[in-house]
């Protein structure tokens, strides 16, 4: 046991190394002019996907619920941080500090929603968790479509139309119904996205390593089992649930800051399945997966540009989630590829002249 | 007069929603899975339907007919390849492999038919004055919503039937309740399985045609929203019940209807999944569905 427990620990550090690794070597790429404008532009956007693949790893693959709105949580952080940082920019000068709080608003929202969501849906048995993060994903989108938000010297207004917002001399308008937020200071920094996957590492491990991480990846193998030994079904799933909801909230009001304008049709269903690809590619339940894959994948299509590829990426997408489903939980298929691997193991260890099958 | 244009309007809508969600119902309350694709195997017969007609000129029944039986091949060929190997598999797999069909069928319609929207030609006359005057000026219904309606009548009547008196029907209901029962009683639970998803599908492309000829606007997406709008009316009813997805989707159309005429377009999704909560909050099991307790 003692021997499991360090081993998750070294994992956790080796996450830890690999994300502060990368970010000097970028920094250094950076610092040396070798990064074009372009890649340099996707920095803190993959340092969100980064964030949205590692939180819905919580849910999908260490809980083992089906989000499918994780989008709609991104959408509240990146909504509540545009308006926290543009309402505090006379009261709070310092960019790191706003933005620090943006993301501390936007993490706050997403929980908020996270809690609307999963109170009703995570008692109940069955399917259901993934059709109402859906539907929740829309809401929000619907939502936020017809909604009209500014501020004025008396504080935030609020409205379904910009004549009803009734703004005193000199406030301005943050949220333009259909047009989204728009003339958005960019506050959003690759530090920022660092800190922030640093940050979300330590949460997510350190609730997986914790008592209440054991009771949760408990639930996830058998429920029956996990609540007829004490564990508070609904307390747990919550927890997770809601924690995965406000780190993509936190994620949402960094993605939001990076850009002038934001509009709520970006955090559509084919946002929440992207991160979803990102998440099943990378490995249900490994965070070092999510982090590598949701990096890549939101670089590759960038690179591959020139190739004309943009069309039949979500068709590839749809085919990977397919088959990479098969090919995890066909018993069949699973023993064919296990067999293979053995084969190709027992020649590896034949050709360096040890014995086989003594590695596991 | 306004109010029961609305609902007349509403219950037609509901109709088709109740035709979808008969399809969803079915295939949870036996195969105990939610096809995510069944919203984009509404598109796809829907697109049939148009390319028969459009570019082969054929006659509308011979399109609707076409569609079905398109539909009802796609989804036993999706239930073979996607679902079939995954049958004891824990269902958070089976349900990523449903999105991840949901979104093959979507980028495919996509590659072939192109992602710009077409106007779907109805298989009834629309045509402002063709149409069933119950108060000349004033009350009036579309033949569209008369076909929805009639078609929504006889599928519900028709499965009732089915599921009740014939051997396969029976058949179904076994493996609902119990599969590795079922099976040592001689059923064939694959061929059951798979007869229902060719129920279903057949049920989507009747409703994808309706649909489209009542709100004449086809594009890769067009199955997805009516495809969760009708998953939440079988909720709203009880998910496993045919009687209650045929009251789950009228209500959940009228309510649709009402909420556009009377509170906001914009907002009509928003109320609709707003409904999904609160029954999930409130009973569960939905209005006509029972409270089946878990065995160990």
């Amino acid at each position: 046991m003692k021997k499991k427990m360090s081993k998750s620990a070294r994992n956790g550090f080796i996450n830890y190394g690999l994300v502060i690794a990368a970010f000097f070597v970028l920094r250094l790429l950076v610092g040396a002019g070798k990064l074009s404008n372009s890649l340099q532009s996707l920095l803190v956007p993959a340092c969100c996907y980064m964030v949205m693949a590692v939180s819905l790893n919580l849910t999908v693959g260490i809980l083992g619920e089906l989000s499918l709105g994780h989008a709609g949580f991104m959408s509240l952080g990146a909504f509540s941080g545009i308006v926290t940082a543009v309402a505090l920019q006379g009261a709070i000068p310092s960019v790191p500090l706003r933005l620090a709080l943006a993301m501390v608003v936007g993490a706050l929202v997403g929980a908020l929603g996270g809690v609307i969501v999963g109170v009703p849906v995570l008692r109940l048995r069955g399917d259901y968790l993934a059709i109402v993060t859906l539907a929740f994903g829309q809401i929000i989108k619907n939502i936020i479509t017809v909604l009209y938000v500014g501020v004025d010297g008396k504080g935030l207004h609020i409205a379904l139309s910009n004549e009803a917002l009734r703004l005193a001399e000199g406030g301005t308008t943050i949220i333009k119904g259909p047009m989204g937020a728009v003339g958005v200071t960019k506050l959003a920094s690759f530090t920022a996205g660092f800190l922030l996957i640093l940050i979300t590492l330590m949460v997510v491990q350190n609730l997986v390593n914790s008592r209440s991480g054991r009771a949760i990846l408990a639930l996830r193998d058998n429920r029956i089992a996990a609540e007829s030994v004490g564990v508070n079904v609904i307390k747990y799933k919550l927890m997770a649930f809601v924690t995965s909801a406000a780190l993509a909230g936190a994620a949402g009001a960094l993605f939001g800051l990076n850009y002038s304008s934001t509009v709520a049709s970006k955090f559509d269903f084919n946002t929440s399945i992207l991160v979803l690809v990102f998440v099943v590619l990378g490995g249900l339940g490994s965070i070092r997966g999510s982090l590598i894959s949701a990096a890549l994948l939101y670089v590759l299509p960038e690179l591959l540009r020139s190739f004309d590829i943009a069309e039949y990426r979500m068709l590839i997408y749809a085919v990977v989630l397919i088959l990479v489903m098969l090919c995890t939980n066909n018993p069949t298929l699973r023993s064919l590829i296990e067999g293979l691997k053995e084969k190709l193991g027992s020649q590896k260890a034949v050709r360096e002249g040890k014995g086989g099958g003594a590695n596991e | 007069m306004s109010f029961l244009n609305n609902v007349i309007t509403g219950v037609s809508l509901g109709s088709i929603y109740a035709i979808i969600a008969l399809g969803y119902t079915m295939v949870y309350g036996i195969a105990k899975m939610l096809n995510f694709a069944h919203g984009d195997v509404i598109m796809v017969g829907a697109y049939v339907c148009f390319l028969a007609m459009g570019n082969s000129g054929l006659p509308p029944v011979v399109g609707v007919l076409l569609a079905v039986l398109v539909c009802t091949v796609l989804g036993m060929v999706i239930e073979r390849l996607a679902y079939k190997p995954l049958r004891s598999a824990p269902s958070l797999a089976v349900l990523i492999t449903a999105i991840g069909v949901s979104y093959l069928l979507q980028n495919s319609a996509q590659i072939f038919w192109g992602a710009a929207t077409k106007t779907f030609t109805p298989i009834v006359s629309t045509d402002p004055e063709a149409r069933l005057w119950l108060v000349p000026g004033q009350l009036s219904i579309s033949y569209v919503a008369i076909l929805s309606v009639a078609c929504c009548v006889v599928v519900m009547a028709g499965l009732t039937l089915f599921t009740g008196k014939t051997k396969m029907g029976k058949a179904m209901r076994a493996c609902s309740e119990n599969k590795a029962a079922a099976q040592l009683m001689g059923i064939n639970v694959d061929s059951t399985i798979s007869m229902t998803f060719a129920i279903g599908s057949a049920l989507a492309a009747l409703a994808g045609v309706l649909m489209c000829s009542a709100y004449p606007v086809l594009s890769p997406t067009t199955g997805s929203l009516p495809g969760i709008r009708a998953f939440t009316a079988a909720v709203f009813g009880g998910i496993g019940s045919i009687p209650g997805a045929f009251l789950g989707g009228i209500l959940l159309g009228v309510i649709e209807t009402f909420v556009k005429a009377y509170i906001s377009t914009d907002l009509s999704d928003a109320v609709v999944f707003a409904v999904l909560i609160v029954v999930l909050l409130v009973k569960p099991s939905g209005l006509l569905g029972k409270y089946v307790p878990e065995k160990v």
